[in-house]
């Protein structure tokens, strides 16, 4: 048990860290994604992830069972997604501020009904051991994988063959990127960014059920400092593509183990700084992958346009 | 295009508005104002009303959750009414909360409980409304300098987080021990110095490593931290957070001991929770009540503006041992615990060196807790492994 690892501590720690930490980033920027192609911002999946949260934890301490809690915290944000989705599509609304409307709305109910929850301790997710072959309980204990992980990151090659091969797929892009030529084929574009909207934002209650039944596995106020929001900027970050959201969420994931990772071998000078690697990172890539040659490609054409 | 006006109120009904809402204000601002002169500054001890405010959720398991505590004792005191809320950020909200705690239900006292609350806020309410009386924890009181209505009160945790620190290093097998902190300021570095001395009282070999997260509450990089730690064969865990749940349930999963901080945290971990360094705020609470009802207050000099207290003082407590602790170690926590309340056992006794090598208390020195050194620390004891800056 006492092994000690020293510095192979520090890339084991990122492994651990990405398959423990980036699911929420997943959930919410693979809903976001779906949302944004359907030409329609929502930044309240920052209040759905914490809506998601709470009633997971909550469902799961009252039924003592953690998968009802996870359906239940899509349903929430799935309602919450329908508010958003009903709100912003009315004319000259715009949907930033409906959005920023809606952060603040499902983070204050989630709070007002999560305070009976924080102090009870609800039954947890279970993990997959792929480590068991391994005899030291690090890399076990780092090999734990969340079933609802390896259901995100299925997830992304599905969203993407959903918006390349299928017809509903071609539906949401087409209302997303030219929302007159919908129109015209006799498409409604309100149906069809409602459900894109719901949809995602259920994927977000989803991701709120990982952080408070898996990791960091409870319910306080602060569970999801800001995560939710990172996970929208995420999207911008991975060019509206499925894939790259996955990889981007890994990355994200890694980097947060990072900082705690590396004064725990040692290294105790500038950890602000590394405590700051995922957004330097992001800085990193957006520098290396911009060209001055073409605009950002992948922007569903009418997103965030307010309708007459 | 639609022709609409853009405003859909004319200019005459919207001044009309206003005045109509500034003269409702006026009156109910003016109406408790007369209530609260009658019932609060009249001091008749009849009936005190008492607001708490705390930063966060009042069940929290920590630093809020251990004030509420409090909150609820002195609540069943006779002669008592309280009101409080939570949630209450460090801005102007805390003027405003505090501002109708006084004009809407004539609270009398105020014991406003988050360190940023002092300054400018707590100082700008107490000019403002004289006749009540301020209490803030943690803040440091300047006589002359602040107004005489406020008063600051706070516990050397510190003693209890040694008493941890013996127990931590008996229970250790690896004698490495891990300290999850916020931010490098004197408060947590005294935490981490205590603890590790503690420790150290026992077993000089034993180190503490030293994470610092960055702020006060930050769930996903503390179970983060907590994960590096047993990573690196770190067998029991404490924490200075606002919030010690994540950490104790990191470590009860992770299949390490634990130690709390704030409130008692057993319950979330009942087979690695050693024990716990705990505010006392329930008996704090009362021993004001007390003076307040015989009539004494900050104004009048009966009340001293700078409360301070440790283990001899009841301002702390320590969790039940939990049924990881071996007699052995219960045995030399408690003989310490005696020692510190009867005065004999000062943890600051020279020669203390940080872990850089360098002399920062001097042999044969002794900084009681009241020390102004003590407030001021800057630098870890040897055996930490970490940095503050």
């Amino acid at each position: 048990m006492s092994a000690d690892l020293g510095w192979w501590g520090v890339p084991l720690a990122i492994l651990a860290g990405t398959l423990r930490g980036s699911a929420p980033f997943l959930f919410v920027s693979l809903g976001e994604c779906l949302t944004e192609k359907s030409g329609k911002i929502n930044l309240g999946l920052e209040g759905s992830l914490l809506m998601g949260a709470m009633s997971a934890y909550a469902i799961s301490y009252l039924t003592g069972s953690p998968w009802t809690g996870v359906i239940v915290a899509g349903i929430a944000g799935m309602a919450l997604g329908g508010i958003h989705g009903w709100l912003a599509q009315q004319p000259r609304v715009n949907d930033v501020a409906v959005g920023i409307a809606m952060i603040i709305f499902g983070s204050g109910l989630a709070f007002f009904l999560g305070k009976p929850f924080i102090q009870p301790v609800a039954p947890q997710l279970p993990s997959i051991a792929f480590g068991s072959w391994s005899s030291s309980p690090q890399l076990e204990s780092a090999l734990r994988v969340s079933p609802l992980f390896i259901l995100g990151v299925l997830i992304a090659p599905l969203m993407q063959w959903f918006f390349r091969s299928t017809r509903w797929g071609l539906l949401v892009r087409a209302v997303g990127d030219s929302p007159d030529a919908a129109r015209a084929m006799g498409i409604s574009i309100f149906k069809v960014r409602l459900l894109s909207i719901m949809v995602g934002s259920a994927l977000a209650g989803v991701g709120g059920a990982f952080l408070s039944l898996y990791y960091p596995g409870s319910w306080t106020e602060r569970i999801s400092s800001g995560q939710g929001l990172m996970a929208v900027a995420l999207v911008i970050f991975a060019r509206w593509n499925p894939m790259q959201c996955l990889y981007a969420s890994l990355l994200f994931g890694g980097a947060q183990a990072i900082g705690p990772a590396l004064q725990s071998v040692g290294v105790d000078a500038y950890y602000y700084l590394f405590n700051a690697s995922p957004y330097i990172l992001t800085l990193l890539i957006m520098i290396i992958t911009c060209s001055p040659k073409r605009t950002l490609t992948g922007v569903p054409g009418a997103l965030g346009q307010t309708q007459e | 295009m639609r022709t609409r006006p853009p405003f859909p109120l004319s200019r005459r009904q919207v001044l009309r508005g206003l005045l109509a809402t500034s003269a409702f204000g006026l009156t109910v601002k003016l109406g408790a104002c007369a209530d609260s002169s009658a019932g609060g500054g009249g001091g008749s001890a009849d009936n005190l009303v008492m607001g708490f405010v705390y930063v966060g959720p009042r069940d929290d398991y920590g630093y809020n959750q251990a004030h509420a505590e409090g909150h609820d004792h002195a609540s069943t005191l006779e002669g008592v009414t309280t009101v409080e809320e939570a949630n209450v950020p460090e801005t102007t909200a805390v003027q405003e909360s505090i501002r109708s705690m006084i004009d809407l239900d004539g609270a009398s006292v105020i014991f406003a409980t988050s360190f940023g609350y002092f300054d400018p806020h707590v100082l700008a309410l107490a000019e403002e409304y004289p006749d009540v009386q301020f209490f803030h924890c943690g803040g440091l009181y300047q006589e002359g300098v602040h107004p005489e209505n406020v008063g600051s009160y706070f516990g050397y945790i510190d003693e209890a987080q040694y008493i941890a620190g013996i127990v931590a290093a008996h229970a250790s097998n690896s004698k490495r021990l891990g300290f999850i902190a916020a931010k490098p300021i004197p408060q947590v570095l005294r935490n981490i110095n205590s603890f590790t001395l503690g420790a150290r009282s026992i077993d000089p070999s034993v180190t503490t490593q030293v994470i610092f997260t960055g702020d006060w509450s930050l769930p996903v990089r503390e179970a983060e931290a907590a994960n590096s730690m047993a990573d690196q064969g770190v067998d029991v865990l404490t924490c200075h957070v606002d919030s010690p749940k994540v950490v104790v349930e990191t470590a009860e999963r992770r299949g390490i001991f634990s130690s709390g901080y704030h409130a008692n945290q057993v319950d979330l971990a009942p087979t690695g929770y050693l024990t716990g360094a705990e505010w006392n705020w329930a008996g704090v609470y009362e021993q004001y009540v007390q003076m307040i009802q015989e009539g004494k207050t900050l104004m009048n000099g009966g009340i001293p503006h700078l409360v301070r207290g440790g283990l001899q003082e009841e301002f702390l407590k320590l969790s039940p041992y939990g049924s990881a602790v071996s007699e052995e170690a219960k045995k030399a926590a408690d003989a310490a615990k005696a020692q510190i309340v009867s005065g004999e056992l000062v943890i600051y006794d020279g020669e203390i060196k940080d872990n850089q090598g360098t002399v920062v208390i001097e042999n044969g020195k002794k900084l009681e807790q009241t020390a102004l050194e003590l407030e001021q620390m800057d630098w870890l004891v040897e055996g930490v492994s970490g940095s503050v800056g």
